[in-house]
């Protein structure tokens, strides 16, 4: 029989017991409400960007036609008569955003291919580090490269009469370049997640690596290769300092890369180093801008992780 | 017998076209990652020839100046090591705790989906969108027009937030479920094993990533060029409400001066921040590798 002493301990035990777990409870009950709240800003973020470009651009579109932004071809917003033509802006992006898809796109699958269908395991973790090196220099350090290294060589190879100082082809080059191992990365992915039996097959009807790169592993990765190009060209277009610094400020729709242009991004930085008062029409274009890139590059981005995704689920 | 002869004769021929296509192609796809190597090189190789004259105690003890030879990046530097310290003040709680909640509180249902998919969109939203959400959110409404050092960090929180995120998930899936079942099975509530299991256990991944977006945001000048548009800063922020500039947008304010002996110094500042960013990225590679090793699950 336990004395009384011993059952008064005990229950004083169960007592304690059961204010540490609540305690604990309370504890666990706090932190998972900060969690929570930590959670929301990534959503806070979202809502705020959308928020705030949709409510400045709501005053730019009150005075200025979306129409007229969208389809003019004239941008001098800082002159008079002011001309809201966004189509010049885009056309620069664009025309500098192409040039770097399609060098990334051309380096960044070579060296995919090289790395995932040729080079020996100990050679592809040498090269790929070195290659991701690439991706993580700032990219005011590729303006400058631009600038002070590739454009005076465009200049000795096409004549310094036509190479402007500041043009669409060395920035579109340079942005290429930091975006390969980016594409590369992504592209590898891809042709890895191809199964090994797709490639014996063909290496046992006697194909080379050539043919089993090109007519098996590329087809198969298509959708991760097409992604990795349409994600590549998303990062290109929302790009600002190697534009800002190596292609112009001189808004100009054209097709040909040796001439100077104007970036959106470029744009939206130029306005806001300036003296431009806040709440006037011109500092609320930069806004109106920059809803127009963001609405760009989500939809890209989206498409291209869509496409990703569907690719995954093709071999799993 | 001679028409057989003839057909073995193209096929051997055919072999060899299709086997001397191989090795063409093989110098090709090389070619693109040699192409990929020399353009590093050649960059590595412009900053320095333009930099390396320019590299002495002065230039890191010294204010901007007027003349380039007198030019120095002390304000930036000063001002870079702020905005570093005080982002990692913000994003580290809020970046880690998203994670947490993601990966050990949460379940999988269609809002957690969301949130998921709503930081894999900000990860790709381009950072000069980041500067004008800091210049209206931060700059003009929290602060009244005051382009502040807290502006500037606030703003690379919200910018490098996605990629901590991310990376904390990545390091809380590698901790094997077994240890948090035994917690589990001796009674820890989520929170204690959260505290007691989970953490340790993927903290050191969580810093590798960790030091990997801040060197992101110490590379990053769009947002910052947006939020302080001063650009001759000659002074070390001395509080958190202080006027600054960071390394980046001096470099850029230099590469735009229009002397091209303004390019030197920007070239010597480029290699200031290089190594800066390389060590950082060592120490995260060096951090991965010596806890890597962990126990087969």
């Amino acid at each position: 029989m336990a004395t009384t002493s011993e059952i008064q301990s005990n229950s004083d035990l169960l007592e304690r017991v059961a204010r540490q777990r609540r305690r604990q409870h309370a504890e666990q009950t706090v932190f998972a409400w900060l969690l929570r709240a930590a959670a929301l800003i990534s959503v806070l973020t979202t809502v705020g960007i959308v928020i705030i470009l949709v409510a400045q651009s709501a005053g730019f579109f009150a005075e200025v036609s979306p129409w007229e932004f969208l389809t003019g071809t004239e941008w001098a917003p800082l002159f008079s008569p002011q001309k809201f033509g966004v189509l010049s802006l885009v056309g620069g992006t664009l025309l500098v955003a192409l040039i770097a898809g399609i060098v990334s796109l051309t380096l960044g699958l070579g060296a995919a291919i090289f790395l995932s269908e040729y080079a020996p395991e100990r050679l592809r973790r040498i090269l790929k580090p070195i290659l991701e090196v690439l991706a993580g220099i700032p990219t005011v350090v590729y303006g400058y490269f631009a600038l002070t290294f590739v454009t005076p060589i465009l200049q000795n190879i096409f004549g310094h009469d036509q190479v402007i100082v500041f043009n669409a082809l060395s920035a579109g080059l340079v942005m290429g370049l930091m975006i390969m191992p980016m594409v590369s990365t992504l592209s590898e992915d891809a042709m890895v997640a191809v199964p090994r039996s797709l490639r014996d097959a063909a290496y046992a009807l006697g194909a080379t690596r050539f043919e089993v790169s090109t007519k098996v592993v590329i087809p198969a990765a298509l959708s991760g290769i097409v992604a990795s190009f349409i994600l590549g060209v998303s990062r290109a277009i929302g790009e600002t300092m190697i534009v800002k610094i190596a292609a112009g400020a001189t808004p100009n729709l054209t097709l040909n890369p040796l001439e100077s242009i104007q970036a959106m991004t470029a744009y939206i930085v130029q306005v806001s180093l300036g003296e431009t008062p806040q709440g006037s029409l011109e500092y609320k274009t930069i806004f109106a801008v920059g809803l127009l890139l963001f609405v760009m590059t989500l939809a890209m981005n989206i498409v291209g992780r869509w496409v990703i995704s569907r690719f995954r689920q093709q071999y799993e | 017998m001679n028409k057989q002869d003839s057909i073995i004769s193209k096929r051997q021929k055919l072999h060899a076209v299709r086997v001397l296509r191989d090795r063409i192609f093989v110098v090709g796809f090389g070619l693109a990652v040699i192409i990929g190597i020399l353009g590093l090189a050649a960059l590595l190789f412009d900053v320095l020839v333009d930099g390396l004259p320019f590299m002495n105690i002065n230039f890191l003890t010294s204010y901007a100046s007027r003349k380039a030879e007198h030019s120095g990046i002390l304000a930036p530097l000063a001002g870079t090591i702020w905005i570093v310290g005080m982002t990692a003040l913000f994003t580290i709680p809020i970046g880690v705790g998203t994670a947490i909640y993601l990966e050990e509180f949460a379940s999988k249902n269609r809002i957690n989906r969301l949130i998921e998919l709503n930081i894999a969109n900000l990860a790709g939203v381009p950072s000069v969108i980041y500067g004008l959400l800091g210049l209206a959110l931060f700059v003009q409404f929290l602060f009244n027009g005051s382009r502040n050092v807290t502006a500037g960090a606030l703003t690379m929180t919200l910018l490098i937030l996605p990629i901590v995120v991310i990376a904390s998930q990545e390091a809380i899936k590698a901790v094997p479920s077994s240890y948090r079942h035994a917690a589990y099975a001796m009674g820890a509530n989520r929170w204690q094993v959260v505290k007691a299991i989970v953490l340790p256990q993927a903290i050191p991944g969580m810093m590798s990533g960790i030091i990997l977006a801040l060197s992101r945001a110490i590379g990053e000048s769009a947002p910052i060029l947006i939020i302080s548009s001063l650009v001759w800063v000659t002074f070390i922020p001395t509080s958190p409400d202080s006027k600054f500039t960071v390394l980046p947008l001096q470099i850029f304010t230099w590469i735009s001066q229009p002397q091209h002996s303004f390019r030197g110094i920007a070239a010597a500042a480029i290699i200031v921040l290089l190594i800066v960013l390389l060590s950082m990225n060592g120490i995260a590679i060096w951090i991965r590798s010596k806890y890597q090793s962990r126990p087969d699950q």
